[in-house]
């Protein structure tokens, strides 16, 4: 972290901001193409919550400024933030129980699938009267 | 006096430096009051948010109902064919493009440019109102079109509308409040009001916008792509 002086505001040159803009546009649509091209699995995840960190720390420290802040205000703003990690993984092993149980005592089906608004909706081409009429055939 | 003789010293960095600002008896933070209040106000906001967060994962964890896909839904048609989240991608450039000319407007703010700041501010201010508008668009075609209300919907999980509703709500209040929140300093940059005093404000007003992009970015990753 660099020094800086009392009150005089964070001032630093035009180029830098214009750098993180323009990565932030890249990495936005890196992460938007994870969901257009479809990729699932440990891979999607892996590549969202990249995406999503890269994103949210040049926010943090360029945008916000706080890489150049003082150790004494950067740990008052992510500290008590990094107390919430451990909030976050309780309430996954909680919920990971509570999901378990509930499949194995209340007979729900682990593995279905969510209705699309195509199948909802009656407008899909692999859904509707064309696929009674397959099956009545 | 020794006050002033005491603040003519320039502070140590590091862990030196945390150590003398915490134990010392004197300020903490060497930054104006009103950035340091408007921080612990955006750490404490965080932890609205992330309690939402959490509560989302929660639920989605553990409903027995298939959590519906957030791709199909939100998808529009472009071209005759639908793109998968094709308005929440825009959602996000709009307000990626806001928080760069809020940058701009913090630089431009110190270098004492009233007129740049002023349209800067402006500019920003008309990106948020832009993306609150689309988020208008966004609900509506979701209640009124695909049938999701905060108690159920016709896809799977009815925690979707819940999380739906109360995430993207709340974000979007934050944007209207920050909209309405630009404009007043933007107004009062371009009467002359902070000539005075200083240009801070903007720095302000800038932490604030910035972390409101900061939250759509985990919403987008948490809600719209996972």
């Amino acid at each position: 972290m660099a020094s800086s002086s009392d009150t005089a505001g964070q001032q630093h040159p035009l180029g830098i901001y214009y750098k993180i803009w323009v990565l932030l546009f890249v990495v936005s649509a890196f992460s938007y193409a994870v969901d257009y091209f479809d990729v699932q699995g440990a891979m999607r995840w892996t590549l969202v919550i990249v995406f999503m960190l890269v994103k949210a720390g040049f926010i943090i420290a360029i945008f916000m400024h706080a890489f150049w802040e003082r150790l004494a205000l950067c740990l008052t703003i992510l500290g008590p933030p990094g107390v919430l990690l451990l909030l976050i993984s309780f309430m996954a092993v909680e919920g990971g129980y509570t999901s378990g149980t509930r499949y194995d005592y209340m007979g729900h089906d682990p593995n279905a699938v969510a209705l699309t608004p195509a199948e909802v909706h009656g407008t899909g081409e692999d859904h509707g009267e064309g696929d009674v009429a397959a099956e009545a055939h | 006096m020794s006050e002033a003789a005491a603040t003519s010293v320039s502070p140590n960095d590091g862990v030196t430096g945390l150590v003398d600002d915490w134990t010392a008896d004197k300020q903490a933070y060497h930054v104006p009051w009103g950035k340091a209040m408007m921080w612990i106000f955006l750490v404490s906001d965080t932890f609205i948010f992330s309690c939402f967060l959490t509560g989302y994962l929660n639920v989605r964890m553990t409903t027995t109902e298939p959590w519906p896909s957030q791709s199909e839904i939100f998808s529009l048609n472009f071209l005759g064919a639908p793109v998968p989240l094709l308005l929440i991608a825009i959602m996000t450039m709009v307000l990626i493009t806001s928080s760069g000319t809020m940058a701009l407007a913090v630089n431009y703010g110190y270098r004492g440019d009233k007129k740049k700041t002023f349209w800067l501010i402006a500019a920003t201010a008309f990106f948020g109102a832009t993306f609150v508008g689309m988020q208008a668009f966004e609900w509506s075609k979701l209640i009124l079109e695909e049938g999701v209300r905060p108690w159920g919907n016709p896809f799977g999980a009815p925690q979707f509308g819940s999380v739906f509703f109360m995430v993207t709500g709340f974000h979007g209040l934050h944007v209207s409040a920050g909209v309405i929140y630009l404009m007043w300093v933007a107004f009062r940059i371009r009467a002359g009001y902070y000539d005075k005093k200083g240009f801070e404000i903007v720095e302000i007003a800038g932490l604030y916008w910035h972390f409101v992009d900061l939250v759509w970015v985990f919403i987008f990753a948490f809600f719209y792509l996972l």
